[in-house]
């Protein structure tokens, strides 16, 4: 196969960017998009043009690294799937690819297609775990937990952080990855003590960093591990409730 | 130098607990005088920094990531194994502690395995607690599978997803104590070397990978739990960043390395398919439970999988281990692929694989339930692949996937050099010569929770008064020094290869001549042909850009300088080893029937090199084996 990448070339996080593109031959169709990138950055280097910079890690789908806007769209074109198991026999021989760092101011460009996405780790830190030091804990067992219950929270839980959902919002939100992490604790039995407080410091931290929600369902289209915005209705409801919750928790403190 | 493992006084079940009670202890209003660098951030670094700042110490911690979530321990699938007798299958902590050693060949520490057994019960509890979605009966139950090596059912999982649970509820804990103020974190910091003064650990110096920024760090302890170094082998189920440095700076500081020749080749990933192939995606051991591998019995049976009759198929495993099946340990596995590869009857296009088959799994249980056990890892294989395994069967292959081996430690997790500390698959204590399945979170997670912060304050109790050296003392600077050093060495050399292909060579000589097995003749080539790979590097290597921007190929070179230089270790280490065991097959030692020949009489010991400062003559401190809970045995799993 042939192909031809526009790709974003940005030498710093204060430089100006522009496109550049490479024509790639002799592509195996067997090979991920970020094997083609691999080729790609062997062939710059051995012309003494300095290679394309991009996250990677796992390469299988897990780590959430990988980033890329392939023709426009967060990981390319097949749903459920991260760029790093995408994989060449999904394109056209012959095939023009743009290929973008994610889109979003809250996400700053360190250089080429990598991007800084520390504030979901703030996000985070502000309330998405639940307080339980090492030691403390009783039988694993003694906590019932109703499989159907456990599947849900699962189904939140496996998000992979990689930010695809910020990238394919057209407002920059956040909120199926802070409803992803918030509804997987929220959701069992071990969460529900801190469950109005983490709704809320989580739900405020992210409105620091992220535009708003005004529910498009671009994320959940995006996302590799197709997470449902059901989850974002969740967070809602729990934001609301919380706001009552807190004030009687707080009233009965006196 | 006689290697003293400290290891506790009384009968086996009792040494864990009396150790604790012997061990001295930091006062809690004392501990945060005490400060400790974590570096790496997976399951055994984010649990030891969590719970280490949760005790009261200053904790630093630095991960190459941009995030801790990141961590290679995010991709373990199946499970975690925990002596719970949940299942009522009379399992528990003794048979736990005999089948890992049993599991590792015999060449693991008796005492450490005894106490990872141990602890394995309070993992779960803990990680539990803290909201990790462990799979549940319909009842409200922890539901358990079965994995290699085993004939109880104790393994925990989440889904195909194990790993990422139980990575993500440490690095919640952590994040709750870098919220509190507990912990400092430094993301996308590269530990690039250790930092050692009058034979005492005392920092590190590390690079930020965005600025490109060489900084030094001092603690009262330093605490290495960076993976293992399975990416030697170029290609492997390991992440492409994963990596030897951290490890191997430290032991040219005077840390012991190891058994490193024990590697683990897993028997389920997808074989490669090209040239260009980046790395290998490993498919849960958790499969084996219900596929079942075959090759067609005739050489060169050229018909797709569904039309091979039963007669026509043979069911290796299940002929040649009719008690363990499909189910025998990793290693075992591995070397029957081999050989049934190496025999030509291998399947897929470069019949370079054997298949998995789920079809009757499917036909006795249903493809729901398929699905449910497996979706996930399903849906992986078909994107890789662009084959349906629910309708064709998987075609797998070995590939690297762990090293038992690593840095020297003694009971307290400490290694030769006071006030280091390695955890999880960094160091090489727990596994011997062959690790079973979902040992390894069981592992990463007992040290950093529960071993770690049970034995730290027996080194850092005698030092209250004393602040930590500072990083204005000399030897920061000089090591300092050194790595800015070696960084604008490789800009300067300009060269004509890429890393990458520096990378890939290594891989090839290792894999061939230390792989699945080994012999005198394909060591002594690896031996010959490294070093001047080596030099060629050094000479021909071309690293564009910068030191002062984020730069990955210069990330990369460092990283790949390291593999060259214990690469060959590595190989020696195998050539001196005379006996096979466990993932450490020498051709010479064999059975009839082509099982693992140990030597225990020779061998039973664990083999620490320490660097001379050259790369030829490595100095072997051995730490004898002492068995006296489990009877050695050739191992049977017929």
């Amino acid at each position: 196969m042939k192909v031809t990448l526009t790709v974003w070339r940005q030498p710093g996080p204060s430089a100006t960017g522009r496109f550049e593109t490479y024509e790639v031959d002799e592509v195996s169709e067997d090979m991920s998009f970020l094997e083609l990138f691999d080729v790609l950055n062997d062939r710059l280097i051995g012309k003494g043009e300095e290679p394309v910079a991009f996250d990677h890690d796992c390469r299988e789908g897990i780590c959430g690294s990988c980033s890329m806007m392939i023709n426009g769209r967060p990981h390319g074109p097949e749903l459920g799937t991260a760029t790093c198991q995408l994989h060449m026999r999904k394109f056209q021989d012959g095939a023009k690819i743009t290929v973008e760092p994610w889109r979003a101011a809250s996400f700053p460009i360190v250089r080429d297609l990598v991007v800084d996405r520390s504030a979901f780790d703030r996000i985070v830190e502000s309330g998405g775990y639940i307080t339980a030091p090492t030691g403390s804990a009783p039988d694993g067992n003694l906590i019932l937990i109703p499989k159907a219950v456990a599947d849900s929270a699962m189904d939140a839980a496996q998000c992979i952080g990689c930010g695809a959902c910020v990238a394919a919002c057209p407002n920059g939100a956040a909120n199926l990855f802070t409803a992803a992490k918030i509804m997987h604790l929220n959701l069992l039995p071990q969460g529900q003590p801190e469950r109005w407080e983490r709704v809320t410091n989580m739900v405020q931290t992210m409105e620091r960093y992220f535009g708003s929600c005004t529910n498009h369902g671009e994320c959940q289209t995006a996302c590799p591990k197709e997470i449902s915005i059901d989850f974002i209705a969740l967070m809602n409801r729990d934001y609301i409730k919380a706001q009552f919750k807190q004030r009687r928790l707080a009233s009965q403190r006196g | 130098m006689a290697l003293d493992a400290r290891i506790p006084e009384g009968p086996i079940a009792h040494k864990w607990d009396n150790h604790k009670f012997d061990v001295k202890l930091v006062n809690p209003a004392n501990r945060r005088r005490f400060k400790v660098i974590v570096v790496g951030t997976g399951l055994a670094g984010a649990s030891a920094a969590a719970s280490l700042a949760e005790l009261g110490y200053q904790v630093e911690v630095h991960t190459f990531h941009d995030s801790p979530r990141r961590a290679h321990s995010i991709a373990a699938q199946g499970g975690i194994n925990a002596a719970k007798n949940y299942r009522n299958d009379d399992d528990s902590v003794h048979r736990l502690f005999y089948d890992t050693v049993k599991g590792g060949d015999y060449r693991s520490r008796e005492a450490n395995v005894h106490r990872l057994a141990q602890v394995s019960v309070d993992i779960i509890d803990q990680c539990v607690a803290q909201g990790v979605p462990f799979a549940r009966e319909y009842g409200g139950l922890l539901d358990n599978r079965s994995f290699g090596g085993a004939q109880v059912s104790r393994t925990f999982y989440a889904r195909g997803q194990t790993g990422q649970q139980l990575l993500l509820g440490a690095y919640q804990a952590l994040a709750n104590q870098i919220q509190l103020g507990n912990v400092k974190l430094h993301n996308r910091s590269e530990m690039l070397d250790l930092v050692v003064k009058d034979g005492v650990a005392v920092g590190i110096v590390a690079r930020n990978l965005m600025t490109g920024a060489v900084t030094s760090h001092s603690a009262h302890a330093v605490v290495l739990a960076t993976g293992g170094y399975g990416n030697v082998f170029y290609l492997s189920t390991n992440a492409k960043a994963s990596n030897v440095t951290a490890a191997w700076r430290a032991h040219k500081r005077g840390a012991y390395m190891a058994n490193p020749c024990f590697t683990q080749i897993h028997p389920t990933c997808i074989p490669a398919s090209d040239e260009f192939q980046s790395k290998l995606t490993l498919m849960s051991e958790s499969l084996r439970n219900d596929g079942r591998i075959w090759v067609p019995k005739e050489f060169g049976d050229e018909r797709p999988p569904g039309q091979i009759p039963e007669g026509d198929r043979d069911y290796y495993l299940e002929r040649r281990y009719p008690a363990f099946g499909n189910l025998v340990p990793r290693d075992v596995a591995s070397r029957a692929s081999k050989r049934e590869v190496d025999a030509g009857r291998g399947v897929g296009p470069l019949k370079n694989g054997v298949y998995l088959d789920f079809a009757d799994a499917i036909d006795r249980l249903g493809r729901h339930v398929i699905e449910e056990r497996y979706g996930n890892l399903f849906q992986m294989y078909e994107r890789i692949t662009g084959e349906d395994p629910y309708v064709v069967p998987m075609r797998i292959y070995p590939a690297v996937h762990y090293t038992m081996g690593g840095l020297w430690v003694d009971y307290n997790l400490m290694s030769n050099v006071p006030g280091l500390y390695v955890l999880g698959e960094a160091n090489f204590s727990d596994h011997g010569a062959n690790r079973l399945g979902a040992s390894a979170l069981m592992q990463g997670l007992a040290d950093g929770y529960f071993v770690l912060p049970a034995t730290i304050g027996d080194y850092l109790a005698p030092q209250l008064g004393s602040p930590p050296v500072t990083t204005d003392d000399p030897v920061f600077a000089e090591t300092q020094r050194s790595v800015e050093d070696t960084i604008s060495r490789f800009l300067s050399i300009n060269g004509t290869r890429s890393v990458n292909w520096f990378h890939r060579e290594l891989g090839k000589i290792i894999w061939d001549n230390c792989g699945m097995a080994r012999s005198t003749e394909s060591l002594e080539k690896a031996i010959a042909e490294i070093p001047a790979l080596r030099e060629e590097f050094w000479n021909d290597v071309r690293i564009l850009g910068e030191g002062d921007t984020l730069n990955q190929s210069l990330e990369k070179a460092g990283r790949v300088a390291d593999f060259l230089e214990f690469g060959e270790l590595m190989c020696r280490d195998a050539l001196h080893r005379e006996e096979s065991c466990g993932g450490h097959f020498r051709v010479e030692h064999q059975t009839e029937d082509g099982e693992a020949l140990r030597n225990d009489d020779d061998f039973a010991y664990v083999a620490a090199w320490e660097y001379t400062g050259d790369h030829a003559s490595p100095a072997l401190h051995k730490e004898q084996l002492e068995f006296e809970n489990v009877h050695l045995a050739q191992r049977s799993y017929k």
